[in-house]
């Protein structure tokens, strides 16, 4: 029979690929909650993925662009450049704290009904995925506004710096749920993480800020670094560069193959904790 | 063929510590590093339960809080692992552990279904499938787009009932759903439940409602203390499990050392019909009462015995008289059983009055509100109306067209 199965005590390690294949709908079913849900009964609704980059971009225009861009010699209009980075800066602070409180708002489901628990931190992580292409359009209407000269085979790299960008969030956030199923203190970290992160990666300003050589690297060590990198090689003359890039994809697996080990080898007992 | 599911010596531990701390701080996570001593103890909530499943069989799996039913269930839907032990399963599980899991109040009763169809392990294939079947069943066809908030709780409940209902896996875990809705939907869930049954499909079923289990279930497991009593077909396990509740809520009474008026009630106790002591019987079962009554020897030509049957409100609920005197002895004890017949006394918590008096009106002893009694439902008609105050007494009554 193909439906045999076995309920043991905790074995090997392994990733569940399978399994995550066979509740494969789930993901969708989880992402098309939560994004239905997420504006319901909001008057602006899909209106707020964009309002809320474009609300960091003009302040961060208004009181420091003119200081940036003249210390960097950036060579792109800073709200061009700033809204770029807060729309990847979306992706992984949405995601990755949708995805460490997803264990613990889904707790009643989760005690109640077996499947890969795998899927809701990752389902959190396409809804900001979606917020994404959402607020994407309005970045086209401001690229138009400010008659910015697009590279576009550089265009072939975005969809590497969004998986980039996913990774890190699915490492850290799929770390971070798993923590928070046992120690709720993580849901108090979490609000300061995300913004302490905001001004330690290179999304409001451009890398070359500091001359240190120290905040250099590390700011190259940051995986989304590479990510943003890669974003601002679509403007024309703006050098991407590579060993960022590299040390952050490097980075950035790093990150989710140690989230995800944690998370499978927690993930048995969480109904027990939640 | 073998057997759809072979539960293997499947044991489940459990850390109090964790158990009254539902969830830690990373302070006290530290703190504990620089204690010598743990503090926490192991419980064992399951400890080596096997059994097997055939295909095919209802089994109703029974016992008191804590005896492990809902540890065992949580295993079987892989929601928690065993300590130890080993589960084969050779078809595929649903297990509904609750109804209308995942539900969203801000999304609709359709997004609802899918949902929570798809969380139950549907493919959205089967739930578009049956999802006439599914809003039929529900009764909920008019409001199927309105937001789930706007939904009363029993619709609310149809719905996710409904949902489970039309599940096609061959091996379903249901825990007490049963006891949701009002009787009218209760007894269309346990005529679906029976439907399911009959197709051959394979049921594990935990209730406290034991008229349903016994509706339902042909075999039964009887846990206890984390082990199995006894395992067989249901009505030797609910009989068994009926019998040891003996002594619980002192079902026995004795006087008292400094009560010695001239006549009193020495000691009173309910049986069953076997003459073992018990304080819970089934619906279709005699009470017996046994008396022992001291000072015989006073006893003048018109003094009466009464015991008085009293609801859980201590409402009376019919008294039966008898005339002391037949029972005379040389003894100053005088022994006196009472059989109550069967199929009569409703399900439900009872306790009795006695007095001894003569017609003149005196009173010799008079206790109230003791032996108490439990009638538990083994499935009666009445069992759909569980929870509806239909009185106390169950009649058939001749009903006839004129």
């Amino acid at each position: 029979m193909s439906t045999y199965f076995e309920i043991k005590p905790k074995g090997k390690f392994s990733f569940g690929l399978g399994e995550l294949w066979e509740y494969r709908e789930l993901f969708y079913f989880f992402t098309w909650r939560d994004v239905k849900v997420k504006y319901k009964q909001t008057v602006l609704g899909f209106l707020w993925a964009i309002l809320q980059p474009l609300f960091m971009t003009v302040v961060f225009t208004l009181f420091l662009g003119e200081s940036i861009s003249q210390k960097t010699q950036l060579t792109i209009p800073y709200p061009v450049f700033a809204l770029s980075g807060m729309l990847l800066w979306g992706i992984f602070s949405g995601g990755m704290s949708n995805a460490a409180n997803s264990m613990v708002s889904n707790a009643n489901i989760i005690k109640k009904i077996y499947f890969p628990r795998l899927i809701i931190p990752i389902s959190a992580i396409l809804v900001s995925l979606i917020d994404f292409f959402i607020a994407s359009i309005v970045f086209l209407v401001v690229l138009f506004f400010y008659k910015v000269n697009i590279n576009y085979m550089s265009i072939l790299f975005l969809p590497l710096s969004v998986i980039i960008t996913c990774l890190s969030a699915m490492g850290i956030g799929t770390t971070l749920a798993a923590m928070n199923i046992k120690y709720r203190d993580v849901k108090y970290v979490i609000p300061f993480l995300v913004q302490g992160l905001l001004f330690l990666t290179p999304v409001l300003y451009p890398e070359n800020i500091s001359t240190y050589p120290v905040i250099k690297f590390i700011l190259k060590l940051n995986p989304l670094a590479g990510a943003l990198e890669l974003m601002r090689g679509i403007f024309n003359g703006y050098e991407i560069s590579f060993d960022t890039v590299l040390i952050s994809l490097a980075s950035s697996m790093i990150l989710f193959v140690v989230g995800i080990i944690y998370f499978r080898k927690t993930e048995s007992y969480f109904a027990d904790l939640a | 063929m073998k057997p759809i599911l072979e539960i293997q010596h499947i044991s489940k531990k459990f850390l109090i510590n964790h158990e009254q701390q539902p969830y830690l701080s990373l302070r006290d996570s530290l703190s504990k590093v620089f204690k010598v001593k743990n503090t926490t103890e192991d419980f064992w909530a399951l400890n080596d339960v096997s059994f097997i499943v055939e295909q095919g069989d209802t089994i109703g799996i029974i016992g008191k809080n804590g005896a492990g039913k809902s540890t065992l269930l949580k295993i079987l839907s892989k929601i928690t692992p065993p300590t130890s032990g080993k589960i084969i399963g050779r078809g595929r599980i649903a297990s509904l552990l609750e109804v209308g899991t995942g539900f969203h109040p801000e999304l609709s009763g359709r997004e609802n279904v899918l949902m929570n169809g798809s969380i139950l392990g549907m493919r959205k294939a089967e739930i578009l499938k049956n999802f006439d079947n599914i809003v039929d069943f529900a009764g909920v066809s008019k409001f199927i787009d309105t937001p789930l908030k706007h939904y009363s709780s029993g619709m609310q409940l149809r719905l996710a009932f409904a949902v489970a209902a039309f599940l096609e896996n061959e091996i379903l875990i249901i825990d007490e759903v049963l006891a949701v809705g009002d009787a009218d939907f209760q007894k269309k869930c346990m005529g679906k439940m029976e439907d399911v049954s009959r197709s051959g499909r394979t049921i594990l079923f935990v209730s406290h409602n034991l008229g349903a289990v016994t509706q339902l279930c042909k075999k039964g497991v009887y846990l206890q203390g984390g082990k199995i009593e006894k395992i067989g077909n249901a009505s030797d396990v609910l009989n068994s499990y009926l019998n040891s509740e003996d002594n619980e809520i002192g079902n026995r009474y004795i006087a008292k050392n400094e009560k010695k008026s001239e006549l009193f009630f020495q000691e009173i106790e309910t049986l069953n019909e076997n003459n073992i002591s018990a304080s819970s019987f089934g619906f279709d079962e005699n009470i017996v009462i046994k008396i022992t009554i001291n000072g015989s020897k006073f006893v003048e030509r018109d003094t009466k015995i009464s015991i008085t049957l009293l609801d859980k409100f201590q409402a009376r609920v019919f008294t039966s008289v008898k005339v002391f005197s037949v029972f005379l002895n040389n003894n100053s004890f005088s022994v006196i059983s009472i059989k109550i017949p069967k199929s009569i006394i409703a399900p439900n918590s009872y306790s009795f009055r006695y007095a001894i008096f003569n017609d003149s009106g005196k009173v010799y002893d008079l206790i109230e509100n003791i032996t108490k009694i439990k009638i538990i439902d083994t499935g009666t008609e009445m069992t759909k109306y569980e929870g509806v105050d239909y009185g106390s007494v169950i009649l058939n009554c001749n009903w006839q067209s004129v």
